[in-house]
């Protein structure tokens, strides 16, 4: 019973989630076939040890050598890179405020104001990207409004540039900023507030003393819940950027989809997963940090 | 009492407004006459009439809940369990392996674990279709299920069960009989969040999809692809609809649940 119990999730995820990364680390070792599957070589177990061997033998790092010397691969990781820290300080100026505005409002108010926040994140993702093309286009209603109100003479290009691929991560990532910073600030006390102000304390002073310091660890939950997924976003950019958006998400698909090249887009997902597992770790310091800080 | 102040109320007016606003002009240009998204023409419903005779629409609705429904029902089984496991059951051979595979999906971009699939799925020669769509869900979704079981499982007490094994239940009627009932509202939420990301999810399906097999959000990707229809629009309008009449539902649910709660608890104290 109780090895049933933890044999039936183990092993399922041993065979769908360990072992297929088996599978990308050794194609990504390979070399690109006409064939089926398209790439050599192929585990032939029949062979014995010596085909084993032989199938060791033709693994190497050809593939990485070859993402070091095309631009394109370099520019892709570190363009992701960029937009995703960029985009992430844009969700935090964005959300900060809001979560500050609900933590402060009247508590009867809060569980409704909750609610609105969680609501757009059980909507479809897909579907909240969408309404932006429609806003965003050179016809769009952006456009028409600001023309209407005299700001603009002649309508922006707003999308399928990264300006719009920013907007789209803003919006789709606001309620993973917004939650952790309102739960920070929910939980603190605001005796501590009138002590710094009865101390002589501004109320810009108290809120750059005391109350950011105190959402500190909710700042940085939500910043990492934001640039950890984006980093790896491939929806935004190819629906919302343009031909020189360049994600490593949308490259690895193209590579994969378009260009058929199976090895290549295995060594691109190893390198992309090597990059995030710096912020991951410091990710779940982080949180063990605040469990630890709670009890 | 603290009092919002005039930039509170700014901030909450403006992030609201940036949240829904999108949607709603969404929601009313569904209903637009003309063909044109962003020219008003108009009320007409003619946009729902015909996604309703839009076959290929409709297949791909069906395949999409039957995927949801038996992936989000099969992580909801394997994720309260790989909960109850880490929660309840001290230390094992490979624990920190098996907490690694709980939480690593949930961090993983959605190209790679649908690349990692496909090609697990094309080494074993398993044919693409609603199959192999099911098994990749359930694997994500069980990781986000477990996560919601395993918060509840941890605030409450494990007196309970033991009392019911001391009383002579065996474990498993302990869990039927005692745990389960307390951690039922998070298995619900888990099974509905499952759901939802599998309704939602458009990568990892295009990856593990078939011809056969393809999905609302596969059709949709690719019909936004080539720019802005109405006929989107009210697709988008009905999920929107069913998705808020869905979370308004629970909030309610759960609403009653805990205030009966709360006056048991008061009338036994």
């Amino acid at each position: 019973m109780r090895r049933l119990l933890v044999g039936v999730p183990y092993v399922w995820l041993l065979v769908l989630f360990l072992v297929p990364f088996g599978i990308v680390l050794k194609i990504s070792l390979s070399d690109i076939a006409l064939a089926i599957p398209p790439y050599t070589p192929t585990l032939d177990l029949s062979g014995g040890w010596a085909g084993i061997r032989e199938f060791f033998s033709q693994l190497d790092l050809e593939n990485y050598v070859f993402l070091t010397s095309d631009d394109l691969y370099w520019k892709a990781y570190l363009s992701s890179l960029q937009i995703a820290v960029i985009a992430t300080f844009l969700t935090l100026l964005a959300g900060f405020p809001i979560a500050y505005g609900m933590a402060r409002a009247p508590e009867e108010w809060r569980p409704a104001l909750l609610m609105l926040v969680i609501l757009p994140f059980w909507t479809s993702f897909l579907i909240r990207v969408y309404a932006w093309i429609g806003i965003l286009s050179t016809e769009g209603f952006l456009n028409q409004f600001l023309l209407w109100t005299g700001l603009i003479s002649e309508p922006l290009t707003i999308l399928n540039t990264n300006t719009a691929v920013y907007i789209g991560i803003v919006y789709t990532y606001l309620p993973f900023m917004i939650l952790p910073i309102y739960a920070t600030l929910e939980r603190m006390d605001a005796s501590l507030l009138e002590a710094a102000e009865d101390l002589g304390c501004s109320r810009i002073q108290a809120f750059w003393l005391v109350t950011l310091p105190l959402a500190r660890p909710g700042v940085v939950a939500g910043c990492f819940l934001v640039f950890i997924p984006t980093l790896g976003e491939f929806v935004i950019p190819s629906l919302l950027g343009g031909s020189d958006t360049l994600m490593i998400g949308k490259v690895l698909w193209e590579e994969f989809f378009n260009n058929r090249d199976w090895p290549v887009a295995s060594a691109v997902a190893i390198i992309l997963l090597l990059i995030l597992i710096v912020p991951i770790i410091l990710f779940q310091r982080n949180q063990q940090l605040n469990r630890e800080a709670e009890q | 009492m603290r009092r919002l102040s005039t930039f509170n109320i700014v901030s909450l007016t403006l992030g609201f407004a940036f949240l829904y606003v999108p949607m709603l002009i969404l929601v009313i240009y569904s209903f637009n006459e003309s063909k044109l998204v962003t020219v008003w023409a108009g009320f007409s419903t003619k946009w729902y009439g015909e996604l309703l005779q839009n076959e290929a629409m409709i297949d791909a609705a069906w395949v999409t809940i039957k995927v949801a429904f038996f992936s989000s029902t099969l992580a909801t089984v394997l994720g309260t369990m790989a909960a109850y496991v880490l929660v309840r059951r001290g230390r094992f051979f490979g624990r920190t392996v098996f907490s690694g595979m709980i939480y690593a999906p949930l961090v993983m971009p959605e190209v790679i674990t649908g690349l990692s699939l496909l090609l697990l799925f094309i080494a074993i020669g398993l044919d693409r279709g609603v199959l192999t769509i099911v098994l990749a869900h359930t694997t994500f979704a069980m990781c986000y299920v477990s996560v919601v079981v395993s918060s509840r499982l941890v605030s409450f007490d494990d007196s309970l069960e033991e009392a019911a094994l001391d009383l002579g239940a065996s474990p498993f009627e302990a869990f039927r009989l005692v745990t389960l009932p307390i951690i039922a509202p998070a298995v619900i939420s888990g099974w509905l969040l499952a759901f939802t990301l599998s309704l939602d999810d458009l990568v990892i399906a295009s990856f593990t999809a078939g011809p056969s097999s393809t999905t609302l959000p596969i059709k949709i990707f690719s019909s936004v692809r080539l720019g802005v229809s109405p006929e989107i629009n009210a697709l988008s309008t009905i999920i929107i609809a069913i998705v808020t009449l869905g979370v308004l539902t629970a909030s309610i649910v759960s609403k009653r649940q805990i205030s009966q709660r709360l006056r048991e608890e008061a009338q036994a104290g």
